[in-house]
């Protein structure tokens, strides 16, 4: 395999408590720490460790977003990316969007390979991978646990409701990568001085012929209910009665 | 008036419950007309189970070898052909679901709304974002195909009692041979029931202090009957491996009964509990965020509370 595409999102951190703004229009990312999408960085991790078996001989880390995504690009960079490209939009792109702007990407590149989160921690939606495999109509191969290049194909384990999936699937593909995949590698501090010296290309979205325009539009954004105040017992005693009461144990 | 095609999920014999909430969010579509369609290499059984829920006017059957299996590649042709006829595509926000809907919004050229969580309108849903943290309402076009997929734990199952009539469908649309079933299995053989569908689930935290002490997690959710779920510290901290974790970024459960252990309740901990219906918190820091969340909390050390609570349920 001579190619592999990563999607890598900037999001949110996972450690920071997400506050819907109060004129209902989204939630507050002003000031607030953003990292990688850390579903994408196990797909990173998955290309990584596909190169360094010798299965694949480039890894490139694709992010769509705004000029700042390129942080999220130099920690891809830093955790042994070979090279990024950043498609610069400062509209929040729908599924679709983004699955056509990576489709401009992969006509370009010509990857073997693509790898995405299953889905994004911010909108939750779990489409972009299905959706850039539509859009190029190649497989897909979603939820990974496991994967197994052979030749021209991948065997890939999927996480599904029922248990372990195992499917087969014809090169080039698009494989999102579950939590069971693998754990991430740290970024060591030479690798982001390394990092800096990368190539890391910049397109502009208006020049690959993707329209940002939505097609949902977006009512109003609200926090959830707050539970009910629970209340403290004074001992396991006390706390197995109330479990036995409510039928629970 | 909305006509509004389901997509079921099965297992080649038996219609799975996710299709019968879906036919329930279906149904709060005002003036919905709900089709469900089969496809399947046998599809008979499966399709009487699906023309009798209740809400359903029609049942359409897909014959095929290669409908065998579902494979998203092979489904995805064939949906777009029958969706012409509609207005809306449903599918349950399930493996399944989640794996073909993208697919069949992408190949009409339709955005999808996932996880919909409410119905406010034919073509307006409510669905849950950064981990349920915020809620959004969308609106899609009218004019176009609305592909959705369906929050199951937001919907009751549909009832029994319908008596849907079902006709066989044949579908032109070129299926891909790039995409092969190999096998299925159920997952790791352990008497333990599966994190994200357990009644009950037991998890600890970096508390644990070693993968030995962790065991004391395992044998309490072993007298319950529980599952056993992980904070990402105390997976970080290699206590316990990582399909335990549960969190924003592990496995998002809703238990009926959720027990943390040792847990202090980082935010993207509780975000991946907030659906838990009873929620305990055990932990010797009374300023633990957990207690903010917990139904019942108990300050106290979990080396003491672990065995008396083991011995307390008999």
């Amino acid at each position: 395999m001579r190619k592999i595409l990563v999607g890598i999102k900037r999001v949110v951190d996972y450690n920071v408590r997400v506050r819907v703004k109060p004129d209902g229009s989204g939630v507050v990312t002003d000031g607030v720490k953003m990292s990688v999408n850390p579903f994408d960085e196990i797909a990173l991790e998955e290309a990584l460790r596909l190169r360094e078996r010798g299965e694949a001989a480039e890894v490139i880390a694709v992010s769509i977003g705004p000029e700042d995504a390129q942080q999220q690009l130099r920690t891809a960079l830093a955790m042994g990316a070979d090279r990024a490209i950043l498609i610069k939009t400062d509209a929040v792109l729908e599924p679709l969007t983004a699955a056509q702007a990576f489709l401009a990407v992969i006509v370009k590149e010509n990857p073997d390979l693509v790898l995405v989160g299953k889905q994004a921690i911010d909108d939750d939606a779990a489409q972009t991978g299905p959706m850039i495999a539509a859009l190029w109509d190649r497989p897909q191969a979603t939820f990974a646990s496991k994967v197994e290049i052979k030749g021209g194909t991948a065997v890939v384990t999927r996480e599904v409701d029922a248990g372990l999936e195992t499917i087969e699937v014809d090169l080039p593909a698009v494989i999102s990568a579950d939590l069971r995949l693998n754990e991430p590698r740290y970024v060591k501090l030479p690798d982001i001085m390394k990092a800096k010296k990368k190539t890391l290309d910049v397109i502009d979205l208006a020049t690959l012929g993707v329209s940002a325009e939505a097609g949902l539009k977006c009512v109003l954004v609200e926090p959830p209910k707050p539970r009910a105040k629970g209340i403290m017992v004074k001992d396991v005693a006390e706390l197995v009665d109330a479990l036995k009461k409510k039928g629970l144990v | 008036m909305s006509k509004i095609l389901v997509i079921a999920e099965h297992d080649g014999t038996k219609l799975s419950q996710a299709t019968a909430r879906c036919v329930t969010c279906a149904a709060q579509v005002t003036g919905a007309e709900i089709t469900v369609a089969v496809f399947a290499a046998e599809p008979a059984a499966v399709a009487a189970q699906a023309a009798a829920l209740a809400g359903v006017a029609h049942v359409i059957t897909i014959t095929a070898a290669h409908n065998a299996h579902p494979l998203a590649a092979v489904l995805a042709p064939q949906v777009v052909k029958i969706a012409a006829a509609y207005t809306h595509v449903f599918g349950a926000s399930t493996s399944f679901g989640k794996d073909l809907m993208p697919r069949v919004a992408a190949l009409l050229g339709v955005p999808q709304i996932s996880d919909a969580m409410a119905v406010e309108g034919a073509y307006k849903f409510k669905r849950p974002t950064y981990a349920g943290n915020a809620l959004v309402t969308l609106e899609a076009p009218a004019d176009r195909i609305l592909v959705a997929t369906v929050r199951t734990a937001s919907f009751e199952a549909a009832t029994g009692g319908g008596s849907a009539p079902i006709s066989a469908v044949s579908v032109d649309a070129v299926v891909p041979t790039h995409t092969r079933f190999v096998s299925i299995s159920a997952q790791a053989t352990t008497d333990r029931p599966e994190l994200t569908s357990a009644a009950k689930v037991v998890s600890g935290g970096r508390a644990l202090a070693s993968k030995e002490n962790f065991e004391l997690i395992f044998s309490l959710a072993g007298k319950i009957g529980a599952a056993v779920g992980a904070s990402r510290a105390a997976v970080d901290a290699g206590y316990a491996s990582n399909e335990l974790q549960v969190g924003q970024t592990g496995k998002i459960i809703a238990p009926e009964l959720y027990i943390a252990v040792g847990i202090s309740g980082a935010i993207q901990h509780l975000t991946g509990i907030k659906d838990a219906k009873t929620i305990v918190a055990i932990n010797k820091d009374p300023e633990a965020p957990i207690f903010e969340v917990s139904d019942f909390g108990l300050v106290a050390d979990l080396f003491q509370v672990l065995p008396e609570m083991e011995k307390a349920l008999g």
